[in-house]
């Protein structure tokens, strides 16, 4: 689905946050990306989505490996992003305005969607009359509307209390599960991490050469109460050892 | 009432000048609110169906051409580093121009026609427009445009569904100042020489030693102004109705 094969990427001449980085994503994984902040792991999701291009080396989209990306990857930033001018049902159709679908065929298209993503009432309401949660959920609709398969997502959560985070996440693997999406998703929190993927990319060095890729051995669909599995303990003890050394640099 | 305060303050003052001007009782100087109402209402005709449509012509053609002008020079602005650094200095120094004694000029250039009142009027009234669209059309941020970038947006989605909504709050304060300005920019453009309109009747009422007379046609320019701030208000709120609702 995704390959990144050598990929060199620098912000400045002088300084390499990627270098030589190579890795592969396969249609319907979902993968979380871990690593100190200030480690790039933004800057990987900037690549992906084609705003930055990498110095050297190939970033290859379903077996393309020289197409133009923008418009070509679902991207879900941190902060929800939303137009205040628009209303949520508008705010949602942006990607397929965009995409020079007609106004009365897009509002048709997404009406049933919002239902479906827990939205339902909210069509006419604008994003300041919402709950964090639900403009991350519309944020995450907007992102699926683009009509890709991959789907990049930056710390969605982070912002959100623990409940609110807990019941999105769970939402988001159905979400997940029933679109048959590929989701690439930015995480501090490495018990989210490990409850959502399939594997974790950990950002160790600086600048990333490679990833340190783990499995994570949880059977779907997953409970809870399986993080508290013991070799999921020790693996999250292990993860959080790595962010620690990664922060004393 | 929320307003209930202003019309306070308005009926203490307007008692106030009232009763004053009867004590000096020089109405050639000081003519009181009820004798400038009853002088109004004693050249309504003249007023309003002579020199009002004159001078409200020339206010909005003015406006016409200042938010025309003002919003272009705008989005050239914004849309280009070098023509925004070489243009803003000028358009700062052009208000630095003092309008009143330039103002000969466009007589020289256009005549006694409406052309050197509404040049007047242009003068004073594209700046507010032209620097709050700009600074409106520059307020977007990165985020929100690489946002639509990644939805393989072009600079002409970008431009209209992002950057026109988000400039428009900032184009309508620079209107509403534009609105007050264009009736002192047509009230001063009729002094400097005209045969119509009520800057030109308020000038002509003073050789005339007729206070009341003065008054009676600025009056009228306070109420079209007035009029004209209330309209850009109620177009703002029908088309940012959204402000309320976050
Ligand atoms: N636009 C930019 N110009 C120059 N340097 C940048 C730019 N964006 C990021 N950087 C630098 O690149 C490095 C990686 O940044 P990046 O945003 O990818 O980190 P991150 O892993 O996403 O961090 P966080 O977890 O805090 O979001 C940082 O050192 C940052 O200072
Ligand atoms: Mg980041």
């Amino acid at each position: 689905m995704l390959a990144f094969d050598n990929v060199t990427f620098g912000y400045e001449r002088s300084r390499n946050i990627l270098d030589g980085l190579s890795f592969n994503v396969q249609s319907g994984e979902f993968i979380s990306i871990v690593g100190a902040s200030g480690s790039g792991k933004s800057t990987i999701f900037r690549l992906v989505t084609g705003l930055d291009e990498p110095s050297t080396g190939a970033i290859s989209l379903a077996g393309n490996s020289n197409g133009q990306l923008l418009g070509k990857v679902g991207y879900m930033p941190q902060q929800d992003l939303l137009l205040p001018w628009r209303t949520i049902l508008e705010n949602a159709c942006l990607p397929l305005e965009i995409a020079d679908v007609k106004k009365k065929t897009a509002h048709e298209q997404v009406k049933p969607l919002l239902k479906e993503f827990g939205l339902a009432g909210t069509e006419d309401k604008y994003p300041g009359e919402l709950s964090g949660g639900m403009k991350q959920r519309v944020a995450f609709l907007r992102a699926v509307l683009s009509g890709n398969e991959l789907l990049l997502l930056d710390e969605p959560f982070s912002a959100l209390d623990a409940i609110t985070k807990l019941s999105m996440q769970e939402w988001l693997v159905n979400q997940w599960e029933k679109r048959k999406a590929t989701v690439l998703f930015i995480t501090h929190d490495v018990e989210e991490a490990l409850f959502l993927s399939d594997r974790i990319f950990l950002l160790k060095n600086s600048p990333v050469t490679s990833f340190e890729e783990i499995e994570v051995p949880l059977p779907r669909p997953r409970n809870r109460s399986d993080l508290h599995r013991s070799d999921i303990l020790q693996l999250k003890e292990r993860l959080l050892q790595a962010l620690r050394e990664a922060v004393m640099l | 009432m929320k307003n209930a305060s202003t019309v306070l303050i308005v009926i203490v003052f307007l008692t106030i000048w009232e009763i004053g001007a009867r004590l000096i009782d020089k109405s050639f100087i000081l003519p009181s609110p009820i004798q400038i109402l009853l002088k109004s209402w004693e050249l309504k005709e003249v007023l309003l169906l002579k020199h009002l449509p004159i001078t409200l012509l020339i206010i909005l053609i003015g406006l016409i051409i200042s938010i025309g002008l003002g919003t272009a020079i705008a989005i050239w602005m914004s849309s280009n580093a070098y023509v925004r650094n070489a243009l803003y200095p000028i358009l700062i120094a052009s208000q630095m121009i003092p309008v009143i004694a330039l103002a000969p000029i466009f007589v020289l250039w256009f005549g006694y026609t409406i052309w050197s009142k509404v040049a007047v009027t242009v003068l004073i009234t594209f700046f507010p427009i032209t620097v709050n669209t700009f600074d409106g059309l520059s307020s977007g941020n990165k985020e929100n445009e690489e946002l639509f970038l990644t939805m393989g947006a072009t600079k002409k989605d970008i431009f209209l569904k992002y950057l026109v909504p988000i400039a428009l709050p900032h184009f309508f304060s620079g209107l509403k100042v534009a609105v007050t300005l264009s009736v002192i920019g047509a009230a001063i453009g009729e002094w400097l020489g005209a045969q119509a309109g009520l800057g030109y009747f308020s000038r002509r009422m003073m050789t005339q030693f007729d206070g009341a007379g003065v008054f009676a046609p600025i009056f009228i320019l306070t109420l079209i102004g007035i009029s004209l701030f209330i309209c850009v208000n109620f177009i703002e709120n029908r088309m940012i109705r959204w402000r309320l609702k976050n």
